[in-house]
């Protein structure tokens, strides 16, 4: 495998060294956003002719890479402190930064029947239950906030699995591996199967979902494009539909 | 910001007990199975020894995805009646076992093949039993494949990152072992932890490969 390495070194440097084509933008999109980006990137080539290419990840491991010179362009992270702490670190342009959606926390579960509200996390038969990992997942940490709050998080703890980002939460909870899991409501819109519980948005801070513009796309009109078109109403309309909650 | 040890510490003996118990199972079953592949010309043995070629081909996620469904309430777990064995130390010693397969049965399977028929049919003519053998001759002659499979099952188990990510869950004590614990700290922005734990994982890798080579030196050129 060793002897690919050289070939890769050099992907890497040619593809830094050739600037990104005018028309296009790479943002980074935290992973419970991955269905809705989709859509609105795909609603943005169809209206502007450019293309957002987008990349996912959990928060957390796209802040990492960022500071790190990954050649992202655009942030739409699951929370507001990365986006500010990279305006604060000089990785994103000063002023760019707003809430594109405000996330909804859902617990939920791939069998029929098994969540019928609050009361579920009090069933001592629970077995795993998973959570996005609340060191760097927005959602892993609203759930933590929401066990807290019912007062069920000391008995729950034992049985807690954490996936590194919602995507993979929500793959332990959608194979049946873990009866239940906090995942976001967006990643359930559309699926008829299992039972949820949409967590009353008092029950935790709200998940406030910032977008920011990086430094490496401070030069890219696409970029800016990309968040402008992100603020529109088209956007807002794909966003709602997911069950985010309107950004104020 | 000061370093949290004992993170660190419950990750590297968690570590280390897969590893180990992961090793020995591999000793277990693949010395037998490396035997028949050594010794059987059939097209079965062929196919058996493709199966277990597989796991450095295939990318440690395809492993992952299918170990979860497979440790799942349709599979194992289900059958168990316990819905999943997945997040479990059971479960990531039965992922790493497939894992680090190769990695032992190779080995001993060379061993025994460069062995040739010749130590067993003058132990035979000495009226030694086959199990006798097998255990006063073919083990002692292969023992630099012993020791290269387990040193390699060992070390590859220990630097096992996609398939414990896959169906771990990242449990304190249970799950959480050192590359898990290398990837959490990074995403945290915890350089330092970051720092300790890879650089102790690069030093150890080295002896590992340092090791391999001295036994290869030392007793790689067993004559019969």
């Amino acid at each position: 495998m060793n002897r690919f390495l050289p070939f890769s070194a050099l992907a890497v440097v040619v593809s830094m060294a050739s600037p990104a084509a005018a028309e296009s933008t790479v943002v980074a999109v935290a992973a419970n956003f991955t269905e809705p980006a989709r859509e609105i990137a795909a609603a943005f080539s169809e209206k502007t002719g450019d293309t957002a290419e987008l990349s996912f990840g959990s928060t957390g491991s796209l802040y990492a890479q960022i500071g790190q010179g990954a050649p992202y362009e655009v942030l739409l992270a699951a929370d507001d402190e990365r986006p500010a702490r990279a305006v604060a670190e000089g990785l994103a342009v000063e002023g760019s930064q707003f809430t594109y959606a405000i996330g909804t926390l859902v617990l939920y579960s791939a069998d029929a029947g098994r969540v019928t509200g609050p009361e579920t996390l009090r069933d001592a038969a629970i077995g795993r239950i998973a959570i996005a990992n609340p060191k760097t997942a927005p959602y892993g940490a609203a759930a933590v906030e929401t066990m807290r709050k019912l007062g069920v998080y000391d008995a729950l703890k034992g049985k807690i699995v954490e996936g590194s980002s919602i995507a993979q939460t929500f793959q332990f909870v959608s194979t049946g591996n873990a009866e239940l899991g906090f995942v976001a409501l967006s990643q359930i819109t559309g699926r008829e199967a299992g039972s949820r519980w949409v967590v009353p948005a008092e029950d935790h801070a709200p998940i406030r979902q910032d977008a920011v513009l990086l430094e490496a796309g401070s030069d890219n009109e696409t970029a800016s494009a990309f968040l402008d078109f992100l603020k529109g109403p088209e956007a807002a309309a794909i966003i709602e539909r997911y069950g985010y909650g309107a950004a104020g | 910001m000061t370093i949290d040890t004992s993170d660190i510490l419950a990750a590297l003996v968690l570590t280390l007990e897969l590893a180990g118990v992961t090793t020995l199972v591999l000793l277990v079953i693949g010395t037998p199975l490396a035997w028949w592949l050594a010794r059987s010309r059939s097209l079965g043995a062929d196919v058996v020894g493709t199966l277990v070629a597989l796991p450095l081909v295939l990318p440690p996620t395809v492993l992952g995805f299918y170990l979860l469904i497979a440790l799942g309430p349709d599979g194992l777990g289900g059958l168990a009646g316990v819905r999943s064995l997945a997040f479990s130390f059971s479960g990531l010693v039965a992922g790493s076992v497939v894992y680090s397969l190769p990695f032992v049965v190779q080995p001993i399977r060379n061993a025994f093949e460069a062995m040739g028929e010749r130590p067993m049919e003058v132990a035979a003519t000495l009226r030694a039993s086959p199990l006798d053998r097998f255990f006063t001759v073919a083990i002692p002659l292969a023992r630099s494949g012993f020791l290269t499979g387990a040193v390699l099952g060992f070390a590859h188990t220990v630097g096992e990152f996609g398939v414990v990510l896959m169906i771990g869950g990242n449990i304190p004590g249970e799950t959480r072992v050192l590359s898990i614990a290398i990837f959490d700290y990074v995403e945290q922005l915890r350089y330092r932890e970051a720092h300790l734990v890879a650089g102790g994982m690069l030093v150890f890798s080295f002896l590992v490969i340092l090791a391999m080579a001295r036994i290869g030196r030392n007793i790689g050129t067993v004559r019969p």
